[in-house]
């Protein structure tokens, strides 16, 4: 099965300030707070114009920077719950997979799009389908797989400790 | 079969396991775990996960460091809860003007060579400069080390970086770092362990020897490593001899647990090899917006700068403070000049040498140790247009907290050398030498 998604494209090392400024984030928390601020440095549109089921598609070491989690919540928050990049931050990776957004690793893509095309996404099958042509990802690994399944790591510890009781 | 890495070393025992490689996933128990401004944070997703207690208290560590003193009433309100759940879960926490996290963690020796320190803060690379392996870690993530003592992670793979030859006089570990940075790019480090080797760590004082293992986070990397030297093992074995004296200190709490550090096999295998010579090196400085973003000193000089700061996990220590007084004593700056030690320690020492007197002769500003305007919060937020240039180590667009303000980084005798200029230049200018 195949899901239609808007894209926003976006470069290379994009860093978690200009995702998520620090000086919000102590200070900020419910969801709609968080979503408003998402991107503000880096693409001002983004806030106000993204739509639920949107995707970043981006190039290498998105997400690098500082650990803070709002660089990911901001956007699930706002609709998004996939991101597409070449390679990104190692902590940027985890923060997605405990919050339950998809981050695939995909090669070749983000310099065929702008910001406005549509992608086809086959999670089931490793596969996106983009002007015609096929890329392939690889799938998460089976450990990091099962924190994702279930919704990301609070919902996973929190059915674990409910089972415990 | 060939030898163990540093990392898989301190993963196998974090992880209870008598040997594991790169490319293993583990469950492992850190040392410590420590996180600051955004603890009560993580105390909201900790309730949300329907755990009451701290598992393995002893174990975690709170600092106010990020927001302090607090600037409004929200981070007011943020730092009393914090300390309302340090109080009520028994954890050591540090207050405000004590310093931030990596350095007051050091200072306190409450994570010890060969351990795992895992904080909700990227720059925990940093403890690499005592041979012990420290990531950052999500909010989430740190709740759920609150909730259950243990967390996952893939063994990384090491990218070993072996620095030869005598840096020049004025040419500091910052230099060098942002020359890594420049030949190998933000990511270079992506996904792995850093080992920093080689004759010219012996070149660095105590006080430098953590800069390139902290912006080892914006070489994307998961941990730093340095071979613990004598020296090394003299800080902290002096350290730990202070709190031992110490009238609210228990000889036989988890504080003075015994520690071996570890050191990597000289077969084990490296993913990469990357050898710099820093004999010719010069000053190196970080144009906006990015660390990677290097160049000679030179190439710039003559920039326009309105303010400089002096701080930060990166740049904040003693010998940082010393340089920058090196090249002002006796002269008056042009362009703001900001001093945020990274701990009281650093403080106090700065104020009994005669540092302090020096800077502030000189027209310098002094704050509160914490992490200053490294974060947008406060303390030296910058108007719009306007250049700063500093010793930390972030110069994204908006790190300071104004979209538009171009962010420098460089070396503390050219951060002062600016100020006193109010212009890039290089210190040499300005005192003439830099032998010492």
């Amino acid at each position: 099965m195949t899901n239609i998604h808007r894209c926003w494209v976006y470069g290379d090392n994009v860093n978690t300030d200009v995702i998520f400024p620090g000086k919000y984030t102590y200070t900020l928390k419910t969801p709609e707070e968080i979503a408003s601020k998402a991107l503000e440095d880096l693409d001002p549109t983004f806030a106000t114009q993204v739509k639920a089921g949107d995707v970043i598609v981006a190039g290498r070491n998105w997400g690098m920077g500082s650990s803070r989690e709002q660089g990911v919540t901001s956007l699930k928050y706002a609709g998004v719950n996939c991101i597409i990049a070449e390679s990104f931050s190692g902590l940027y990776f985890r923060n997605c997979i405990n919050q339950g957004v998809l981050p695939i690793v995909c090669t070749g893509l983000h310099l065929t799009l702008h910001t406005g095309d549509s992608i086809e996404l086959d999670i089931a099958n490793n596969t996106i389908i983009s002007g015609g042509k096929h890329y392939s990802f690889s799938p998460l690994s089976p450990s990091v797989q099962k924190i994702f399944d279930a919704g990301g790591l609070l919902p996973m510890l929190q059915k674990q400790f409910a089972a415990a009781k | 079969m060939t030898g163990y890495t540093f990392v898989e070393k301190a993963l196998a025992r974090a992880a209870g396991r008598v040997n594991v490689r790169a490319g293993d996933i583990l469950d492992i128990q850190p040392d410590v775990m420590f996180s600051h401004d955004n603890t009560a944070a993580i105390r909201r997703i900790f309730e949300k996960i329907g755990a009451q207690n701290i598992s393995r208290p002893e174990r975690a560590v709170f600092t106010l460091d990020h927001a302090v003193p607090a600037p409004t009433t929200e981070h007011a309100q943020n730092h009393a809860e914090i300390r309302q759940w340090a109080k009520a879960q028994g954890i050591r926490q540090f207050e405000v003007g004590r310093g931030i996290c990596h350095q007051v963690i050091s200072e306190e020796a409450l994570v010890l060579p060969g351990e795992v320190i895992l904080g909700s803060d990227s720059h925990t690379t940093h403890f690499g400069w005592l041979g012990a392996f420290g990531m950052g870690v999500g909010r989430t993530e740190m709740a759920a080390l609150w909730a259950t003592g243990q967390l996952w992670i893939r063994v990384p793979e090491t990218f070993r970086i072996t620095l030869i030859g005598k840096p020049p006089a004025g040419v500091t570990a910052k230099d060098i770092t942002l020359r890594l940075m420049k030949d190998k790019s933000v990511g270079g480090g992506a996904y792995r362990a850093i080992e920093i080797c080689g004759e010219t760590l012996q070149h660095w004082s105590i006080d430098e020897l953590p800069v390139m293992p902290n912006m080892m986070a914006e070489f994307g990397a998961m941990s730093a490593y340095i071979a613990p030297d004598e020296r090394v093992l003299e800080y902290v074995h002096a350290r730990r001899a202070r709190a031992v004296q110490a009238a609210d200190s228990d000889p036989a709490s988890y504080r003075f647990r015994p520690y071996e550090p570890l050191y990597p096999d000289t077969d084990a295998v490296y993913d990469e090899d990357y050898t710099l010579d820093v004999s010719t090196l010069q000053p190196q400085i970080a144009l906006p917006h990015q660390p990677d973003n290097v160049v000679n000193l030179s190439e710039v000089a003559g920039q326009p700068i309105q303010q400089a700061l002096i701080g930060t996990c990166t740049g904040g220590r003693l010998s940082d403070l010393e340089a920058a007084a090196a090249v002002v004593k006796g002269k008056h700056i042009r362009s703001r000049l900001l001093i945020i030690p990274a701990s009281s320690e650093v403080l106090l020492e700065a104020t009994r040498n005669g540092t302090l007197a020096t800077l502030v002769e000189a027209g310098a500003a002094i704050s509160t140790p914490g992490c200053g305007p490294c974060m947008g919060n406060h303390m030296g937020v910058p108007a719009s247009g306007e250049a700063t240039i500093m010793s930390g180590s972030r110069n994204f667009k908006g790190r300071l907290g104004t979209t538009d303000a171009p962010t420098y980084l460089s070396n503390p005798y050219v951060v002062a050398a600016c100020a006193v200029a109010g212009k890039i230049i290089d210190p040499a200018e300005i005192i003439g030498t830099m032998e010492a």
